[in-house]
């Protein structure tokens, strides 16, 4: 439950605001590909994919995103922030003590939220069990996403949810693997074949296109989970 | 005699008929037996097979749903495996759930240590807001069951095939005396309340009955401790011994007193047999119980 609320703001802003917004929080005017390798990805997802409204944070009807790649928010925190969710305000706050702003976000202290992160591995088994949920209350209208990095995939955690989520056919289940090829052993084969022998329907698009993550995130996969690579630069 | 785990799955069968805000999840443990509600409700009781992080990450997120889910399996793999997701996508992500464990300390003395694990108590007590049932007959475990499932918390229930041979009355969250004395306290925990009858019998001592151990009753161990005439407290737990040691101190913090904790210990048997053996070779069968609790009371 989100027992705090940091006071929302009317304004919303537009993607050229992003790296003012982030500068709030790193102090820094220019951000290197790793701060913002889910910039895109995110900016999409909250402009042109998801069902939410920063005035009704928890409507049933809503879509759920889960950020399981908490490491690294700043771009998400901006994101939430242009939207609407959370008062560009706190942003210069940014990890301190009396923000709900940490270097991993909590639900508990920001509205609109979905799940504490930074521990890898735990995004996306518990998207699963959200996309269950929905369904087992009869509400087939709200789609989950989860954001997972490369090499958050080591985690095994993410092959019990991977291998499950494919035999049942979860289709209001998305995935999107922001890809900067930093996983220590790589992926033999390539992340979407990972998937796909699961059952996944699969998509491979560059990170950094708009409209082809848009098209990525909103094609049909009737009776199946989604899967979309975001390849991003690799990192350095 | 029914088992608690029999118990628990037709309790659990009928909450799900006339609760749709409840879930069972399974990790193809008890499969079969849930098989009728499955039929009934596809959508509420889940298997997700042999993967305990998902068993947990799915009971968090079906709460995140806003359904009250049930997690069952024994209590290696609901606790121990799993723990970073007992941490993390349950307390930290503040949702509810039932975790309903099945197996006890050495119910399944045969299969070794991999199918045991007395420290599934202690490991849930480093974690916030966790109720945690231990019941000592299959009708207080009915009763903690529908308890839990019509509240909002994080509730462990351990179940054990080790039962008390009658139930006590309605399990209240707080300790019980079921017998009063005067030369010190015993606080027995679920099944270990028939071997302490057992092994007190004849001694004017005060016996307590736990079937809920977290929250602590604390104010029931200080009354009972300053009643007699000493404040010598024995605690007899069916998992490892001290789990509840701190709880203890705590609430006798503010007089002198003499503290004994009985439970499983941690040491390595490498021995098979029958759950009673076991019982025998941690000193908790009634003999070594009574033993133990005299020596302590000199």
């Amino acid at each position: 439950m989100t027992t705090a609320s940091p006071a929302r703001t009317t304004q919303t802003f537009g993607y050229n605001d992003l790296h003012r917004l982030m500068s709030l929080m790193t102090g820094d005017e220019k951000h290197g590909p790793a701060a913002t390798s889910t910039l895109d990805v995110l900016w999409v997802l909250y402009d042109r994919v998801l069902n939410v409204d920063p005035g009704h944070p928890e409507a049933p009807q809503r879509d759920r995103f889960l950020l399981s790649k908490g490491h690294g928010p700043m771009a998400y925190y901006a994101v939430l922030a242009a939207r609407g969710f959370i008062d560009e305000a706190l942003l210069p706050g940014f990890g301190g003590f009396d923000s709900p702003l940490g270097h991993h976000p909590d639900r508990v202290l920001l509205p609109g939220v979905e799940i504490s992160s930074g521990s890898l591995g735990h995004g996306l088994p518990l998207a699963v069990g959200t996309a269950l949920g929905l369904r087992a209350l009869r509400l087939p209208r709200p789609r989950v996403f989860t954001l997972v990095g490369d090499a958050e995939l080591d985690e095994g955690s993410n092959h019990e949810a991977i291998a499950f989520a494919g035999a049942v056919g979860l289709e209001n289940l998305h995935t999107v693997v922001v890809d900067n090829a930093s996983a220590t052993h790589g992926w033999r084969g390539g992340i979407a074949a990972r998937f796909e022998g699961d059952g996944w329907s699969v998509r491979t698009v560059d990170g950094h296109d708009h409209a082809a993550l848009a098209a990525a995130f909103t094609a049909p996969h009737p009776g199946r989970p989604h899967l979309v690579v975001a390849v991003v630069e690799p990192k350095e | 005699m029914e088992t608690m785990r029999e118990r628990f799955i037709a309790t659990a069968t009928e909450l799900l008929d006339t609760d749709a805000r409840l879930a069972v999840v399974l990790a193809d443990i008890s499969t079969a037996q849930f098989a009728p509600a499955a039929a009934r409700h596809p959508d509420r009781v889940i298997n997700v097979g042999i993967r305990e992080q998902l068993l947990i990450s799915v009971a968090g997120g079906l709460a995140l749903a806003g359904l009250r889910p049930i997690a069952h399996t024994f209590p290696p793999f609901l606790i121990e495996r799993p723990f970073e997701q007992v941490k993390l996508d349950l307390t930290h992500q503040d949702v509810g759930v039932v975790l309903v464990s099945s197996g006890g300390s050495y119910d399944m003395a045969s299969m070794g240590r991999t199918h045991q694990s007395p420290g599934d108590v202690a490991l849930l007590d480093t974690l916030d807001g966790w109720t945690i049932h231990v019941p000592g007959h299959p009708d207080e475990a009915e009763a903690l069951l529908r308890d839990a499932a019509g509240t909002d918390g994080r509730v462990y229930l351990r179940l054990s095939s080790e039962a008390n041979p009658r139930p006590r009355p309605a399990p209240s969250g707080r300790f019980e005396a079921v017998r009063t004395g005067t030369a010190g306290t015993v606080l027995a925990v679920g099944p270990m309340l028939q071997p302490v009858l057992e092994a007190t019998a004849g001694l004017s001592l005060t016996v307590l009955y736990a079937t809920t151990i977290r929250p602590f009753d604390a104010r029931a161990l200080h009354q009972a401790a300053s009643a007699a005439q000493a404040a010598d407290v024995v605690l007899v737990e069916p998992y490892l011994a001290g789990t509840s040691s701190h709880q203890a101190a705590d609430a006798l913090a503010d007089r002198p007193h003499r503290l004994l904790s009985l439970g499983v210990s941690p040491t390595e048997l490498r021995r098979y047999g029958t759950p009673a053996e076991h019982a025998a070779a941690h000193g908790l069968d009634p003999a070594s119980l009574r033993r133990r609790i005299t020596a302590f009371l000199r």
